[in-house]
């Protein structure tokens, strides 16, 4: 039988407030634990939540971002249940009334196709704390450092159909979010995660099989993998005549499986019911046309822009649009050598190359854009070639030098476009292969195109490269031609 | 000194009659010498309360002194208070020492006042009696056979016996009033909104409020010139202009519309309680008042809206005491769920623990509808027909409890207890304000009578009150206290 494979996801994103949604505690990663948890995230008798403001700026903006409907008013309920790392017993969250409504985002896929996904809503909640469970034999240890950080939970439709999709999904809404600089969306530190819903239907069903819910997933690659993994437990059991129970999972990255957490019985009743500890959440149209005046260009728009105005192809486009820090540096790079093709060609292929090498993010890359764009432009303006400009990168990437007209000077890669002095060496390098010159004025006219690769080679060799190749190339073969 | 108002003994401290370190030291000596049978304090801070009257007394020697400088007073045991163990009535929080003052004792402190200690309560403000409190029940001054009333029982009995000159409450649903009435002292609930419920413990957050219990109106007026205002740590806290309370107090009532609710008089009230208060509508008829009687329609709703609405908000605001991070912990726990349920079967006392499963209940899947959804309908409805009524009449005026203070152990029934404020709860659930003022006596045991403003009327409320305590002696009545 075929099958067709539906997936919905929930991600939640880690908002980059300075303090947390309901008090004032600072929200930095990493501190030493419950030392950034005040009484209010403890949850402590008689304290209130105050609604941080900029959590909500950043919500809206999300909400904007993706033309969803921003309704004047929402809601935050409570969402009851127990557990040692959730201080109040319930967490403060929205239901019926999501700050952001019925949206859509742009996803594109490996062969160029672009794809509508439209999301449900979006919501904001308070984090929980986290339970340490490795450290204490026979005891858990709680740190309410993250309770409280403000979490945007984004809810798509179940509008894709595969795990390639739903990366690409992820992966547009990380370029969204750290665009508009709401998250730092770094996926190790826990600033994404994502649920997944993923079932099966025999294709052309109209109605949606049951569907398991993998929890918790922190990478790309993990999405795409514990999709292809869910993908084929339900197949196996859908195609062995078995039923697959609506249950929640738990991806295992060391196992490269998907276990049951709790299934459809087991689950919760949460109990929602607004929080009457915080009033409804007013928004005028004034405060959301403010908001939409502070959006910065979105990856779709920069992606539009750079082929229309800088004629990048869509690819090109694509990947260099694929994080604000990488698009901020392409274009600063571009800036600076007045060649977008060029500079697209360099920080796809030779930059980005070497950060994926060594491990680094764009925003640690070793060479500056100004330092790269300072070597593009003695590429462009014919002070050095391609080959000087590679090892003037290399050079740059160690630290050798300050910027590339530095290195240039002073390992001597200027390059040579004086006739007189080419010339010369042209006349020397002819003078020296008797054998290949004579090979040449024997060879037929459709071989002497390539052999006059040699006779440059033995230049360019004697000029430690500084000579400039086309030059080189054009007056030897009008010397050699005159041989003939 | 013990009879003085809080108004007297001001004038007393800036005529220097006396010290603050005199009065508050005789204050404590007679805590300790009548307290014992009335029960009305959880904790006396003695040593606290000397130094703090110490500072007033050298802020009012450098002339600095305020208003409130040096005044005695006593909290809840509901209100953080840094320090000092704040245990709501519960042996949930026995052990639980506030690490910070609520938004109100801050504010209070801050107006040089002296805080004597924290009183009792029913726990977690759930009761009418003071009979659930953890720390034993309270006797009513008047006689210690009769509850004083509750939840706010022990700052009600505490200001009755002259103990203290005022102290705070909270008002969930009649917590304030229906003491304060049973006790003959003065209380008032403030709009919702108008006192921060920073640090208050909660109950039931939507209908929550704090409030002054004291001889006299103006005394209330005094201490809300000092509590009432916005709190930015308290969203549901309204930003809005305080006027001075203590200013027109003394205005005539002159055309002044009362309005009578007809459900306020209806079955279930005392005779000897419905004779005290039409004679106090009769003593505003005197003072040139205009009587009507109108309606509120539903108010026979009141009681379940409530009973569904306050309990669904305290189980979620009574899940925090979980034995995890403060309060009480069960000993040796074998796992997580051991955990939870015998601290939670140990801490809590049986009252509290029904309005948890009340509340549980009423929120679950399939049940929500019927049961909250519907209260938040009849919450409307109930605010409606006060919007209704106000703006017809200035004022509403009725009893403040269906009966006198009733006989210790007389309630066993909860459903029998709800009842009690029937004439209370109603005001919490459109929050507007209502204040009880002692209106009578009945076989040596007080009657209040409430009076009803629109939101934000409390000024008009402590004017009516106060001239009506000008024109009575109610007010200054005591209990005989055998010491």
């Amino acid at each position: 039988m075929q099958w067709d494979v539906v997936i919905g996801l929930e991600v939640h994103v880690q908002l980059s407030t300075c303090s947390k949604i309901f008090s004032g505690a600072s929200t930095a990663f990493g501190a030493e634990p419950n030392t950034q948890a005040c009484g209010i995230d403890l949850g402590l008798p008689g304290t209130l939540p105050v609604l941080n403001e900029s959590a909500v700026a950043m919500a809206v903006r999300f909400g904007l971002a993706i033309n969803a409907e921003i309704p004047e008013y929402s809601v935050f309920e409570r969402k009851n249940y127990f557990y040692p790392d959730l201080p109040k017993g319930y967490q403060t969250s929205q239901m019926a009334h999501p700050v952001v409504g019925r949206g859509e985002v742009d996803i594109t896929l490996g062969d160029g196709t672009v794809k509508t996904v439209r999301i449900h809503h979006a919501h904001m909640e308070e984090d929980a704390g986290k339970s340490l469970h490795e450290d204490y034999s026979g005891m858990t240890g709680i740190d309410l450092n993250r309770a409280g950080t403000p979490l945007l939970e984004i809810v798509s439709e179940p509008d894709m159909h595969s795990a390639e999709e739903a990366s690409a999904y992820i992966r547009a809404i990380h370029a969204i979010v750290t665009y508009l600089g709401i998250s730092d969306g770094n996926m190790a530190e826990g600033s994404m995660r994502c649920d997944v819903n993923v079932s099966l239907r025999p294709k052309g069903q109209e109605k949606l099989g049951t569907r398991a819910e993998i929890k918790n997933v922190n990478s790309f690659r993990f999405v795409e993998r514990a999709i292809a993994f869910e993908i084929e437990r339900q197949r196996e059991i859908l195609e062995d005549g078995g039923v697959v129970i609506q249950e929640t999972r738990l991806y295992n990255p060391d196992l490269d499986e998907t276990r049951s957490m709790r299934t459809k019985e087991e689950a919760n009743d949460y109990r929602y019911f607004p929080c009457p500890d915080l009033l409804p959440l007013m928004l005028d149209e004034a405060y959301i046309e403010h908001q939409r005046s502070l959006l910065p260009e979105l990856p779709s728009e920069k992606r539009q822009r750079f082929v229309e105005s800088l004629g990048l192809s869509t690819y090109d486009a694509d990947v260099l649009t694929g994080s604000r820090p990488l698009a901020e540096y392409f274009e600063a790079v571009q800036q600076h050598c007045s060649d977008a093709k060029l500079a697209a060609n360099w920080v796809q292929g030779d930059l980005l190359g070497r950060l994926n090498r060594d491990g680094l993010d764009i925003t640690e890359s070793p060479v500056s854009a100004e330092q790269l764009g300072g070597l593009l432009v003695r590429l462009v303006d014919d002070t050095i070639n391609g080959k000087a400009a590679k090892q003037v990168f290399a050079d740059l990437w160690e630290c050798k030098g300050e910027t590339a007209d530095d290195i240039i000077e002073s390992r001597g890669l200027k390059q040579v476009t004086d006739t007189g002095a080419i010339e010369s060496l042209c006349d020397q390098v002819i003078a020296d292969n008797p054998v290949q010159v004579t090979q040449y004025r024997e060879a037929t006219e459709d071989k002497r195109g390539k052999m006059i690769g040699f006779f440059v080679g033995q230049v360019m060799k004697a000029s430690r490269g500084t000579a400039n190749p086309p030059q080189v190339n054009a007056m030897l073969t009008e010397k050699l031609d005159a041989l003939l | 000194m013990h009879d003085k108002t809080l108004a007297e003994l001001a004038r007393g401290l800036a005529a220097g009659d006396f010290s603050s370190r005199e009065l508050t030291s005789s204050l404590l000596e007679r805590i300790k010498r009548i307290d014992p049978a009335l029960n009305s304090f959880i904790t006396v801070t003695d040593e606290q309360a000397l130094k703090e009257a110490d500072a007033a007394d050298a802020l009012r020697h450098k002339g600095e002194a305020g208003i409130l400088s040096g005044l005695p007073l006593a909290y809840k045991d509901i209100f953080c208070t840094e320090g000092v163990r704040t245990s709501a009535g519960s042996k949930m929080l026995d052990n639980f020492i506030a690490p910070y003052n609520a938004t109100v004792v801050e504010k209070l402190r801050h107006a040089g006042t002296v805080s004597l200690g924290k009183t009792n309560m029913d726990e977690f403000a759930m009761g009418s009696s003071n009979e659930n409190s953890y720390y034993g029940p309270v006797k009513n001054p008047w006689n210690p056979k009769l509850v004083p009333g509750g939840s706010s029982g022990g700052s009600a009995a505490a200001v009755a016996a002259g103990l203290v000159p005022a102290a705070l409450g909270t008002d969930t649903g009649g917590s304030i009033r229906q003491p304060a009435a049973f006790c003959g002292i003065t209380g008032l609930k403030p709009t919702y909104g108008r006192v921060s419920r920073y640090g208050m413990i909660a109950y039931a957050s939507s209908l929550d409020q704090a409030g002054p219990m004291a001889r006299t109106a103006e005394d209330c007026a005094m201490l809300m010139n000092a509590m009432a205002g916005h709190d930015a740590r308290d969203s549901t806290s309204v930003s809005r202009n305080v006027p001075d309370y203590t200013q027109g107090l003394n205005k005539p009532l002159n055309g002044l519309k009362i309005g009578l609710p007809v459900e306020y008089f209806g079955e279930g009230l005392a005779p000897e309680v419905e004779t005290a208060v039409r004679e106090a509508v009769r003593v505003y008829e005197s003072l040139g008042a205009q009587v009507i009687e109108v309606s509120l329609p539903h108010t026979s709703m009141a009681i379940p809206a409530y009973y569904v609405i306050a309990p669904a908000e305290a189980s979620a605001n009574l899940s925090r005491y979980d034995g995890v991070r403060f309060g009480h912990r069960c000993k040796d726990p074998v796992d997580l769920e051991d955990l939870y349920k015998r601290t939670r079967a140990e801490g809590f006392g049986d009252e509290v623990k029904r309005r948890i499963l009340i509340g549980t209940h009423t929120l679950s899947e399939g049940f929500f509808d019927a049961y909250y959804r519907k209260a938040q309908q009849i919450r409307r409805l109930i605010r409606q027909d006060f919007l209704d009524a106000f703006a017809r009449v200035d004022v509403l005026m009725g009893p403040a409890a269906p009966t006198t203070a009733f006989e210790l152990g007389a309630k066993a029934d909860p459903v029998q207890m709800y009842l009690q404020d029937i004439y209370t709860i109603a005001i919490n659930l459109a929050g507007i304000p209502g204040i009880s003022v002692p209106a009578g006596l009945a076989d040596n045991r007080p009657v209040g009578l409430q009076i009803l403003g629109p939101h934000f009327g409390e000024a008009h409320l402590l004017n009516v009150a106060h001239v009506y305590q000008q024109a009575t002696d109610w007010h200054q009545r005591r209990p005989e206290i055998k010491e």
